[in-house]
């Protein structure tokens, strides 16, 4: 495998989509390869900053006007 | 934790306002960046989201639990965003998912096809120093994904949404999905590499 091959691959290999020989020939591309290791924690750094993106919210306006749709509701 | 579908379900049909409180205020956050990406504005995703809340106080009597109740609102979202898309002629064509083609990294960054080692790094990446501004570039590179990507990552990384989830959300295959998400993770990596680099 190729530092090119192994790039494309690591999603799939996180979501442990891999079939079995891919990601054998994966993991042992990672373990001799400093620059794809690098590559690879770079990548998870990005995820999980992703995860800390701040929540956006309703305004307080669409919300009480929501709250006001669901209290009146005709309910049988 | 949110309690379990079933008493949610009921909760919204006896009209009980603490679990519609709750859902609103649970999912609302992760609904406006859905919109947002289907629509041009952020009134524009706050109407869908609206609209969609309205769709479920009068629809929840037919919930039938095929999906989940989250999959089922998020289906509501994704198809009242797409008509107002195309009403502000802005569509995401997800059913012509042709690939996108091209690699994810930049071929320069690898050895030729004449040298020792083809495929492999010329120069390793950068190590990162990452500062404050960071989650600022970050957020700027996600603004940035062309649609498809920007949806699917923003699903899956920013609101740990599952795999499983998100096909069933956007009605596309999990070989589909999993070539967006890594494409559009990719870009948003380079576009952290890119900036690390310029400001050095
Ligand atoms: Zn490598």
């Amino acid at each position: 495998m190729t530092c090119e091959e192994f790039v494309e691959l690591v999603t799939a290999f996180l979501e442990g989509a891999l079939d079995e020989d891919t990601e054998r020939d994966f993991v042992a591309h990672l373990a001799e390869c400093p620059g794809c290791e690098r590559y690879l924690d770079q990548f998870r750094t990005t995820i999980s900053e992703l995860g800390e993106l701040p929540p956006e919210t309703l305004s307080g306006d669409t919300r009480d006007r929501l709250l006001d749709a669901f209290r009146n509701f005709p309910r049988a | 934790m949110l309690p379990a579908d079933d008493v949610l379900v009921a909760g919204l049909r006896s009209g009980d306002e603490a679990t519609f409180a709750r859902l609103l205020d649970s999912w609302s956050a992760s609904m406006l960046r859905l919109a947002r990406s289907f629509v041009s504005t952020d009134a524009s995703a706050e109407e869908v989201v609206q609209d969609t809340w309205l769709a479920v106080i009068r629809g929840v009597a037919g919930f039938q639990g095929a999906s989940s109740l989250r999959t089922w609102v998020y289906r509501i979202l994704v198809n009242t965003a797409k008509k107002r898309g195309v009403k502000e002629k802005r569509t995401v064509p997800w059913t012509s998912l042709e690939p996108d083609g091209g690699p994810t990294v930049d071929p320069d960054r690898f050895r030729g096809p004449g040298d020792d080692y083809p495929g492999h790094w010329r120069e390793v990446p950068e190590p990162w120093v990452l500062g404050d501004e960071f989650r600022h570039v970050v957020a700027r590179a996600l603004d940035q994904l062309p649609e498809r990507q920007r949806v699917v990552v923003t699903l899956r990384d920013v609101d740990g949404h599952s795999s499983e989830e998100v096909c069933a959300m956007l009605e596309i295959s999990a070989a589909n999905q999993r070539v967006l998400l890594h494409r559009g993770r990719a870009a948003v990596r380079a576009h952290v590499e890119k900036y690390l680099g310029g400001a050095a």
